[in-house]
């Protein structure tokens, strides 16, 4: 194993790419009992599957993400994709060595088959006849599009927060098709107060006048004010309480107004996020993936042994936490690694000095990124093809 | 893996002579991760190490070996009890502010301990201090205002305190310049290593 000098190239962007969309015909049996018919996933890959395809990492996505991981669609596009600072040629991440998948979940709406997707049987949107997916539920579909790549075996599957929960969910459900979790910023499952704050989010959304019991496609309107709450409390929760003073404190856009306007800068952010969010994001979907969020809980059938839970897994784990995570702590990140312990599995935990809250898993912090490039580059794989 | 045979330490090859081949072992403290690497290569051991900080974690991480990173002193509660071979606290000791509760612990994770130490009592420390001055050598080399230690002893005094914790010391070697040291050990070691268990029950 080598050393490696982070400054010795430059990093760059995999440039201007394009999603594609595997359809699938055969029935998914859900873990609710319900069955989705057919289905589309809409993903992108970046760098090239080597001769032994044995060089495939997997992104899986959180609350809000998607497949559209890195690069630009066009040149003049003003942001790149969410983990544009990971993914690409010399990044942490480094498209010269992996074949990178991003993924849309199903039950997203970037794509993939969703609420807003038209239901083969009665030609009208789903709406809120579409299923409740579960973490288990999109890693069984992610395998189907791994098996669509011709990929029997993952050399690594990557998650922050939510999309940790998958690549743990890999691991246990598909011992043998991955080599590598790299799990950030997650739990092994979620704390009350945790999903205390997506029932509020669901609320919000669900007493939305617009909301129409999921059904508000056929009505012409989207409950814009409930989703732009949920977002607004979401986003509360990814900072910390230092970041917020650092980034706002109590500044003022301009003057006390004794009015109820957007008078402090903080306030202005969250109605931005909200706004900007409730314009571009599904609020079908948003009530499925807190719900995902929710039901994760690998150890119930154990009576909450992880241990157990874990019994199967053989993968190697790198668990990476954030201080000022209070929404997914170092603690909850602890449990997992104690657990992997339990079974003699291959692990390394970091917990990264951050300011940022959850949100800091997203972020360039050079430490952060030093870990991840640091395993990512110990991971063998075969020669390119 | 290569080791480096002119940075050939003697207290690795002893420690590596306490262990099992292939056997389970936790580093605690374990600093650029130098000792797993050597017993990695040479007795394949499946290590772990424990080291909170950042610039020695990846240390670790670029030697390929699993490294938790957490602060020793915050609990090891991630640790189950005799869950490994051998728990090492390799020239840690004296920066560890609660030394009873940490060798407690280890002797809870693991079926053996094996510690070791900067020896307070070497005639080099006795003679700076008999000078008016902080001892400085190659085992101790901090100044008294930038050192970790917090809690340096001489060999005596570990005896009396595995003794009074009703610890088993099953072996003890003593070191100076690399070469072992059987003559007035307290007085003439610079480095003292244990190997530990809990007293067998009667």
């Amino acid at each position: 194993m080598s050393e490696i000098n982070p400054s010795s190239l430059a990093e760059q962007s995999v440039g201007i790419v394009a999603a594609q969309t595997a359809h699938f015909e055969q029935p998914l049996c859900l873990k609710s009992g319900a069955i989705l018919p057919q289905f589309d996933l809409v993903y992108e890959t970046y760098g090239q599957l080597n001769a032994d395809k044995s060089n495939a990492v997997l992104i899986c996505h959180a609350l809000s993400g998607t497949h559209h991981v890195a690069g630009k669609y066009n040149a003049d596009d003003k942001y790149p994709g969410w983990w544009d600072n990971l993914v690409g040629p010399n990044k942490p991440l480094d498209t010269n060595k992996f074949f990178v998948i991003g993924v849309n979940n199903l039950g997203g709406c970037s794509g993939s088959t969703g609420p807003a997707s038209i239901n083969p049987q009665t030609h009208q949107p789903w709406g809120s006849q579409f299923p409740v997916l579960t973490v288990e539920d999109w890693v069984n579909s992610q395998t189907l599009l791994a098996d669509y790549l011709g990929i029997q075996q993952l050399a690594a599957v990557v998650g922050g927060s939510l999309g940790g929960m998958q690549a743990l969910q890999w691991t246990i459900a598909y011992p043998e098709r991955v080599r590598h979790a790299l799990v950030i910023a997650s739990a092994p499952n979620l704390t009350a107060q945790n999903m205390a704050f997506n029932e509020v989010a669901r609320q919000a959304i669900i007493t939305d006048p617009e909301f129409h019991g999921g059904d508000y496609y056929a009505h012409g309107v989207v409950p814009r004010r409930g989703l732009r709450i949920a977002r607004m409390l979401g986003h509360i929760t990814y900072l910390s309480d230092d970041a917020m003073g650092a980034k706002f404190g109590r500044k003022l856009k301009d003057t006390i107004r004794y009015s109820f306007d957007a008078e402090f800068e903080m306030e202005s952010y969250l109605r931005y996020q909200g706004d900007k969010f409730a314009g571009e994001f599904d609020a079908n979907t948003y009530l499925r993936m807190t719900r995902a969020l929710d039901y994760y809980d690998p150890a119930l059938p154990f009576d909450g042994n992880l241990s157990q839970a874990l019994d199967k897994v053989c993968a190697q784990f790198l668990l990476v936490s954030f201080t000022s995570d209070w929404r997914f702590s170092p603690a909850r990140s602890h449990e997992i690694v104690k657990a992997l312990l339990d079974n003699e599995l291959t692990v390394s935990y970091a917990e990264v000095t951050a300011a940022h809250g959850h949100d800091a898993f997203l972020m360039p912090d050079p430490h952060y990124h030093a870990i991840l490039r640091n395993y990512l580059h110990n991971i063998k794989v075969g020669e390119p093809s | 893996m290569s080791v480096n045979i002119a940075e050939f330490r003697h207290d690795f090859a002893i420690i590596a002579g306490w262990l099992p081949f292939g056997g389970k072992v936790l580093d605690l403290g374990c600093g650029d991760g130098a000792l797993l690497e050597y017993l990695k290569s040479s007795l394949e051991i499946s290590g772990y190490g424990v080291e909170k900080d950042d610039a020695n974690w990846l240390a670790c991480m670029s030697k390929g070996i699993n490294v938790i990173q957490m602060d020793l002193e915050a609990g090891l509660s991630d640790f189950e009890d005799q869950s490994f071979d051998t728990v090492i606290l390799s020239q840690t000791l004296q920066a560890v502010h609660n030394t009873e509760g940490i060798v407690r612990e280890m002797l809870r994770i693991g079926r053996e301990v094996i510690v070791t130490f900067p020896n307070f009592g070497y005639w080099r420390h006795r003679a700076q201090s008999l000078q008016g001055r902080m001892p400085v050598s190659k085992n101790l080399p901090y100044q008294w205002y930038d050192t970790p230690n917090v809690h340096l002893c001489t060999i005596y005094d570990f005896d009396q305190f595995c003794i009074n914790c009703n610890i088993n010391v099953k072996e003890r070697l003593v070191l100076t310049a690399n070469q072992p040291v059987t003559f007035m050990p307290n007085l003439m070691g610079s480095l003292a290593m244990y190997r530990l268990e809990s007293m067998p029950k009667k």
